[in-house]
């Protein structure tokens, strides 16, 4: 046997362990769901569409199974794929997502919040086509409020189809501890401010806070913005037409830090779903966040809206309605447009958002859907959705740059330690021009 | 015959070579080369989700070292990597001399200390985030044993002491000590193992001409064991210190960037400017900074090893 | 020093290393409503399932593709590890003295300096988010360790038997296969379970390639907590199951592992 072959035989079997690896050996195929992975995948055979969120756990996921069984139920022949991603309230998703969105291997149709999170990226980036077609095709040009439709439009196209509303500007109570120590729901700061006094005197935390993952201050932050400048001052605000380091965005910035000295001492060690249950336990009086807390507060704690707990909007926001919405789009070069059209047709129909909203302890994102499938709280939220002023949230990515927000996070998270209101304003201002 | 001989000595010259040759390609393209490009990622403009190749300098650097939290980052990881390496040196080294007297159980010792390495830094994480709490696990002993002022672990956001340096306080981030407990726990072992193997290569011999000369335990210790265990300390601190410079899994898990950044790293920040703030020359320029740190220890390390195996 | 205080002091140690066993195993057994802050260090009053039987549910898909990832990651990377160490020790060439450090540099980087060209990298070839794309990520950057540690251990075998063989006539190759490899069980046991371990604990690339469906353990296990309630007795079971194949390994092959710690140190 010549020699010299055989290294050149051993050195092609270095090579091609090394090919092999590279080549994904066939022991490791075909296992689970296929989740993305499309740049070597085949078409497939069958219909399908892929859907993805972030939405895993408690009521979002429910409500995200009743969607796909009744979308399974008017195509059968449809295969749906549910790529949900675990994990820091969508901000996991949303990493893969970019990085998916980058690969080129978009998935059907994704959860993405209205306004800067939907415009400012992947609508900028010419990754997402325009649904106008789809709504006059279903006929819901006057279906959903226009303030939300231009949250979701750039130049006059709309591109995507919103499936529910959350409210971001909600002041969660303990009712017993109200009672007992005869308080009303605060309106205002000053009224807010009063209550905490008199908890604070009593020992009891007057306000629960749970900072480990940043946005939750931001959005305790961003509520006390809308108080203080009212709707029409926070859209110039994430407009551009008021500066950051505006003397009223600096009084903001005081009233935070005075709110700052009413809540618990471990807020840095907890998540909102803790701080949540500071109320739920009496450990504390009051708590700011979304309504998607009235969830937990419902089916996971089981309390009783308006027996155990009772809400009011942040002080100063009485006729405003910070919004949050999540919504689905069509992206560009996707493997099943139509059946992801059809899709998005369920989500935005009437029968599509009762049968997700109820779950998900959201409201509708359309003006008429049915109320008697809603509980207390949110017929309340869906009367006020229709009167009063629509603002996007800046901490879930609707008013601003993503880029932006993260910035924000991080300024607010030096802010609640620190405590230096120059500062915050200015670096604020800088991250907003940067980010323009 | 002649020609055979030369080719195949030729051929013996070439076959090393090309038996290497995969990995050495791999190397370079995945080692070398994805360097090479991180770093001119760095110089470029790229953040947002869309790529930007457009060369802007330093820029990305020089915002760095200007940041609130990337100066945060710096001072967290020059205390964690000294109190880290340092409590890790003492216990591995204390524990190691301990089971070296020829105990019984020793196999029992040595596998309880050794153990965590097995595991994962996320699970590590995960554990110790619970016991470390401030209204739960460690502290709930603490109060039974009477202590008052329970400590909030790496929830604290006191700096020690407070030095005006750069936009932070500079001085002791307490939080950072509550990652430091884990990390000491997970790595002792290692020190131990470390120790442990160079004691058992120390010849009976010397300790007993030692013990003829009247020297006692303690002098034996301090004036023959101690000094060999030089190498052995400097080798245990290079690596203890690379990874150190690189911890992300365990601060991730466990704590996070931490309130006012207080146990923020900078492997979390590049991890999450990067992926979650989509800045991808500043992420890119985290990593460089990360890089040169560990080579300015390892380069070195590695040199003169070299050079000792050459002689 | 005191027979009875080095005991004791040992012992002190070995009860502080063990706590958080003794929490996470309590906790993992217990039902939810036993769950509170207060009572963390309580024995359970009954020994519930539960919690396992969640985390198993969760966990299950991404604990098998942790198999499917360490397994062959594992055995190929050892494999390539024995070679390059087989020829860096015993057929020295010029330069070679040059790039053992050159392939060593690779072991300590911090892999966020590779991370964002490698994703690209493997969105290109199509292994971005796939088992075999984070496979073929632990085969590369496993290199420099396993070479590092064959070298070190065919260093110790004798020239004298490789020259014997090269008079006999027997090629590069031949010279492995036949007598290298034979004598390389207990050098493949020592980098089989380091390298099993580093992949199977390994957390950043794993959270950067992959997402939902093809996650390691790791990753499902950092994401167990999701956007709900934490759930400490379903977490604490989640983290025994994420630990226990490294930790049955350790338990029946701790020497071996004791000595992949310290292989894994360069030697001066």
């Amino acid at each position: 046997m010549n020699k010299k072959s055989k290294v050149i035989t051993a050195a092609a079997v270095m090579t091609s362990v090394l090919a092999l690896t590279a080549c994904g050996s066939s022991t490791t195929g075909n296992q689970g769901a296929p989740a993305g992975g499309g740049a070597n995948k085949t078409a497939d055979a069958k219909k399908s569409v892929e859907i993805f969120s972030w939405w895993t756990g408690g009521g979002e996921e429910e409500g995200l199974k009743a969607l796909i069984q009744l979308f399974k139920k008017q195509n059968p022949d449809v295969n749906v794929i549910n790529a949900a991603v675990a994990g820091g309230a969508g901000t996991n998703a949303q990493a893969v997502l970019a990085s998916r969105m980058q690969a080129g291997d978009p998935p059907d149709t994704f959860q993405v919040h209205a306004g800067a999170e939907l415009l400012d990226s992947w609508v900028k980036a010419g990754k997402m086509q325009p649904l106008n077609d789809l709504y006059k095709e279903a006929g819901w040009t006057d279906k959903f409020p226009k303030s939300l439709v231009d949250m979701m439009s750039k130049d006059g196209k709309i591109y995507s189809v919103a499936v529910d509303i959350h409210r971001g500007n909600v002041l969660w109570i303990n009712k017993k501890i109200f009672d007992d120590n005869h308080l009303k729901p605060p309106t205002t700061f000053d009224e807010f401010f009063k209550d905490a006094d008199i908890l604070k005197a009593k020992g009891i935390t007057p306000l629960a806070l749970g900072d480990k993952e940043p946005w939750t201050a931001t959005m305790l932050f961003e509520d006390v913005l809308l108080g203080e400048l009212g709707p029409q001052g926070y859209d110039d605000l994430t407009q551009g037409k008021i500066k950051w380091d505006d003397p009223k965005v600096k009084q903001s910035l005081e009233i935070f830090k005075k709110m700052l000295t009413y809540v618990n001492s471990d807020h840095a060690a907890r998540t909102w779903q803790d701080a949540s249950q500071l109320v739920a336990k009496g450990q504390a009086a009051m708590n700011v966040m979304g309504d998607w807390a009235k969830g937990y507060f419902t089916s996971d704690l089981k309390l009783k809206p308006n027996v155990d707990f009772e809400w009011t909007t942040t002080p100063g926001t009485g006729s405003s309605f910070m919004v949050i919405s999540d919504t689905f789009g069509l992206p560009k070069g996707i493997k099943h447009p139509e059946e992801t059209k059809t899709f998005l047709k369920l989500l935005g129909s009437v029968e599509g958002q009762d049968a997700f909203n109820p779950l998900k302890g959201s409201i509708p994102a359309r003006v008429d859907a049915d109320p008697s499938k809603y509980d207390v709280y949110s017929k309340q939220a869906m009367a006020d959705f229709k009167k009063d002023a629509l603002t996007p949230s800046i901490a879930h990515g609707s008013a601003m740059p993503q880029g932006f927000v993260t910035q924000m996070n991080q300024a607010i998270n030096i802010f609640v330690t620190q405590g230096d209101v120059n500062t915050a304003a200015t670096t604020l201002e800088q991250d907003a021009e940067q980010n323009k | 015959m002649s020609t055979g001989a030369k080719k195949r000595w030729s051929f013996e010259k070439v076959a090393p070579v090309l038996f290497l040759l995969p990995s050495i390609i791999a190397i370079g393209i995945f080692v070398y080369g994805f360097i090479g490009w991180t770093a001119y990622a760095s110089l470029s403009a790229w953040n947002s989700i869309v790529p930007d190749f457009t060369f802007v300098g330093l820029k990305n650097y020089i915002f760095l070292f200007h940041d609130f939290r990337f100066q945060s980052d710096l001072r967290n990881t020059l205390f964690f990597t000294i109190f880290f390496i340092g409590i890790s040196i003492v216990i591995g080294l204390g524990l190691a001399i301990l089971i070296d007297q020829k105990i019984k159980g020793e196999t029992f010792f040595r596998n309880i200390f050794i153990f965590p390495m097995a595991l994962s830094l996320v699970v590590t994480g995960v554990v110790w985030q619970w016991l470390l709490n401030p209204s739960t696990g460690v502290n709930l002993i603490l109060k039974k044993l009477g202590v008052v002022h329970l400590p909030k672990w790496f929830v604290d956001t006191t700096v020690i002491p407070k030095i005006h340096w750069g936009v932070i306080s500079f001085g002791i981030p307490v939080a950072i000590l509550a990652v430091v407990i884990a990390a000491v726990w997970q790595m002792s072992g290692f020190t131990m193992a470390m120790y442990l193997s160079s004691l058992r290569a120390i010849p009976d011999e010397l300790k007993e001409a030692a013990r003829i000369d009247g020297a006692t335990e303690l002098q034996i210790y301090r004036k023959i064991i101690l000094p060999l265990m030089w190498p052995v300390t400097l080798s245990t601190t290079i690596i203890l210190a690379h990874i150190s410079l690189k911890i992300f899994d365990l601060i991730y898990t466990m704590t996070g960037p931490g309130a006012g950044f207080v146990t923020d790293v900078p492997g979390v920040y590049m991890f999450e400017t990067t992926f979650r703030g989509n800045h991808y020359a500043q992420g890119t320029a985290i990593a460089v900074i990360m890089l040169i740190f560990i080579s300015l220890i390892i380069v070195p390390y590695l040199v003169s090893s070299s050079r000792k195996e050459a002689e | 020093m005191n027979r009875t205080l080095i005991y004791l002091i040992l012992l002190v140690f070995a009860v502080i290393f063990l706590t958080p066993v003794y929490v996470v195993l309590i906790t993992s057994v217990k039902d939810v409503s036993e769950i509170t802050l207060d009572q963390m260090w309580k024995l359970p009053k009954t020994i519930e399932f539960g919690g396992y039987i969640e985390a198993f549910k969760r966990l299950e898909p991404s604990f098998l593709n942790s198999i499917y990832l360490a397994i062959p990651a594992t055995v190929l990377s050892s494999l390539l590890g024995s070679l390059n160490g087989y020829i860096l020790a015993k057929w020295r060439f010029r330069g070679s003295e040059v790039l053992f450090p050159v392939i060593l540099f690779g072991m300590f980087i911090p892999y966020q300096s590779i991370l964002i060209p490698l994703i690209e990298f493997l969105r290109i070839i199509g292994l971005y988010n796939t088992i075999p794309g984070l496979i073929l990520v632990h085969v590369i950057y496993g290199i420099p360790i396993t070479t590092l540690i064959f070298r070190n251990y065919y260093v110790s075998i004798p020239d004298a038997i490789l020259e014997s063989a090269k008079i006999d006539g027997s090629g590069i190759f031949g010279i492995y296969r036949y007598i290298f490899l034979p004598l390389s069980i207990s050098g493949f046991v020592v980098v089989g379970i380091w390298q099993f371990t580093s992949v199977w604990n390994e957390f950043l690339f794993a959270v950067s390639i992959t997402t939902s469906g093809n996650q390691p353990i790791m990753v499902a296990l950092q994401n167990l907590a999701g956007s709900q309630i934490v759930q400490w007795n379903v977490q604490m079971a989640g983290a025994v199951l994420a630990a226990l194949p490294t930790l049955v390994v350790y338990i029946l092959l701790g020497r071996y592992f004791i000595r992949g710690i310290l292989a894994g140190s360069v030697k001066g």
